[in-house]
């Protein structure tokens, strides 16, 4: 097992995360899984307040696992997971969604027949002032002008990156203390990859705590200002996204040759 | 060493995602070759189109001289080429044995002796009585294989094998692989679980969006650059010049890939 990398602040990172910041979601042994085996065994990890956490690692690692615990899909076997020192194990999703923490599914979860504008007013299902719900919507829309643009026209006409955008509108909905993207890059063409990428920088400069899961490893760190490894449901590297994605090890951790870790063979 | 299997420039999309583009893989006779690469890269698109899941819109399939571009299932599956699946398939409402007759076709005495036969060799004999809906994943898995092996076919494509697995049962699927292999089968294996693999593999392919990236034996993959660039994906900020244009029309597709 390689011990993670210290932690230390990056003034170069993309994000404003510090040793000073406060953890929103902070997470302790986390031991979950399905039937009889762990997927997670043993993750700790702390998103900080007003950055972006990125977490990556190969197949098979627990990210999805790790996503669906923190949302309550999913109650784990062991450990915690607080937001701002609230436990959130044994919360349902729903309770769990009112407290601030929204996700983004990896695969498209827009209703195609509805327009845009529906969709969007939609994440903000909870909200019962109507006029706090069209103050929101107008705020989306000043983060996201291009998608005002396109909000008469049917979710469904719409492109892959142009419907990961109005994912994210209608996640800010709730104005979440806790933005957590599952995969956004997945199936998108590298231009349009960017563009995804950048509108996570700029919700992220709009004040948004992000915990962003990715395959795209690479675009993910370099955007983050914390990234973490993890591998066969361990956390096996951590610390700023630059010196996550310079530490040579994380290219053994997808490829195999890990001491200590041998199967068949 | 000669080819066994050939897959030559194989081009497949579904809708406007190349999800196979010039795929050319060669699988030599008597090896056990692994095809690998990140999520989405086209392995088991490529499976499909071997075994005539998929057509493929351009390039062809070889078994040894045998054109087989775009034969059904089950005359890929009559020429010699058995295949198992990521989720497995299997009739639940069956029981192992009676699955292993279906492969066979008939119950007469003989087939039920060798279904029992293989189902030994796979290690779930004991089960054969059970509803296979009862069997675990990896046990499903052993009796896919079981499945196949009823058919004795030269080749064999595995999808994920230690996919969801256990550790001991991957071992022991590893060891069957092993065995069969002296005996004289052929392999090609699509597989997450890289120590796995890396084990068990005389050869790689790695593909990345559709396409073959490095071939070579698992020591000389797994420090290849180009391999690590395959899983660690794309650096946007420094490979392009500029961001897309999400109202450029036909900048990318709406449909899940």
């Amino acid at each position: 097992m390689t011990g993670p990398v210290p932690e230390t602040p990056d003034p170069a990172a993309g994000s404003a995360t510090s040793t000073t910041a406060r953890s929103v979601l902070t997470i302790e042994g986390l031991v979950a899984g399905y039937g009889g085996g762990d997927v997670l065994r043993g993750v700790s990890l702390e998103v900080a307040e007003g950055g972006i956490t990125c977490v990556v690692g190969p197949n098979g690692a627990g990210k999805s696992t790790l996503m669906a615990s923190i949302s309550g899909l999913l109650r784990p076997r062991l450990g915690s997971i607080t937001l701002d020192g609230e436990n959130l194990v044994g919360k349902s999703p729903r309770q769990i969604l009112r407290l601030g923490v929204v996700q983004v599914p990896q695969n498209h979860s827009l209703f195609r027949d509805m327009t845009v504008r529906e969709n969007i007013e939609l994440g903000g299902y909870i909200i019962t002032d109507r006029s706090l719900t069209a103050r929101r919507v107008d705020s989306v829309f000043d983060l996201f002008p291009q998608i005002a643009g396109w909000a008469g026209s049917k979710a469904g006409s719409l492109s892959g990156g142009q419907q990961r955008l109005v994912e994210f509108a209608r996640a800010l909905m709730l104005e979440p203390r806790l933005l957590m993207l599952d995969e956004p890059s997945m199936g998108l063409a590298p231009k349009i990859v960017r563009t995804v990428f950048d509108a996570i920088r700029q919700m992220n400069s709009g004040g948004s705590t992000i915990l962003l899961v990715e395959q795209n490893a690479r675009a993910g760190l370099r955007l983050s200002g914390h990234g973490v490894v993890m591998e066969s449901g361990r956390v096996r590297l951590s610390g700023t996204g630059r010196e996550v994605l310079e530490n040579p090890e994380i290219g053994a951790l997808y490829l195999g040759g890990v001491p200590g870790e041998r199967q068949a063979g | 060493m000669s080819v066994l299997l050939r897959t030559e420039g194989v081009h497949k999309a579904y809708g406007g995602v190349r999800a196979l583009d010039g795929c050319t893989v060669e699988v030599g006779e008597g090896t056990v070759a692994g095809l690998i690469g990140p999520n989405g890269s086209g392995k088991t698109t490529l499976f499909n189109v071997i075994t005539g899941y998929a057509k493929a819109d351009a390039g062809e399939v070889y078994l040894a001289d045998r054109r087989i571009t775009n034969a059904a299932p089950d005359k890929v599956f009559a020429m010699g080429i058995g295949r198992t699946f990521q989720l497995t398939r299997i009739f639940a409402r069956l029981t192992v044995l009676e699955n292993m007759l279906v492969a066979s076709r008939h119950g007469h005495s003989a087939n039920r002796k060798r279904a029992m036969e293989q189902l030994e060799f796979v290690g779930i004999a004991g089960h054969h009585a059970a509803l296979a809906g009862t069997l675990s994943y990896g046990q499903r898995k052993l009796l896919e294989l079981a499945y196949i092996l009823v058919a004795d076919p030269e080749v064999i494509l595995l999808d994920e094998p230690a996919g969801g697995v256990n550790l001991s049962l991957v071992n022991h699927i590893a060891d069957r692989i092993r065995e069969l292999n002296a005996a004289g089968k052929t392999f090609l294996i699509v597989e997450h679980n890289m120590e796995f693999v890396m084990g068990l593999c005389d050869q790689l392919t790695v593909l990345d969006s559709g396409s073959v990236v490095a071939t070579g034996p698992p020591d000389i993959i797994r420090t290849d650059r180009r391999v690590l660039d395959a899983y660690l994906g794309v650096d946007v900020d420094e490979d392009l010049d500029e961001a897309g244009d999400l109202d450029e029309a036909g900048a990318d597709p709406g449909e899940d890939v």
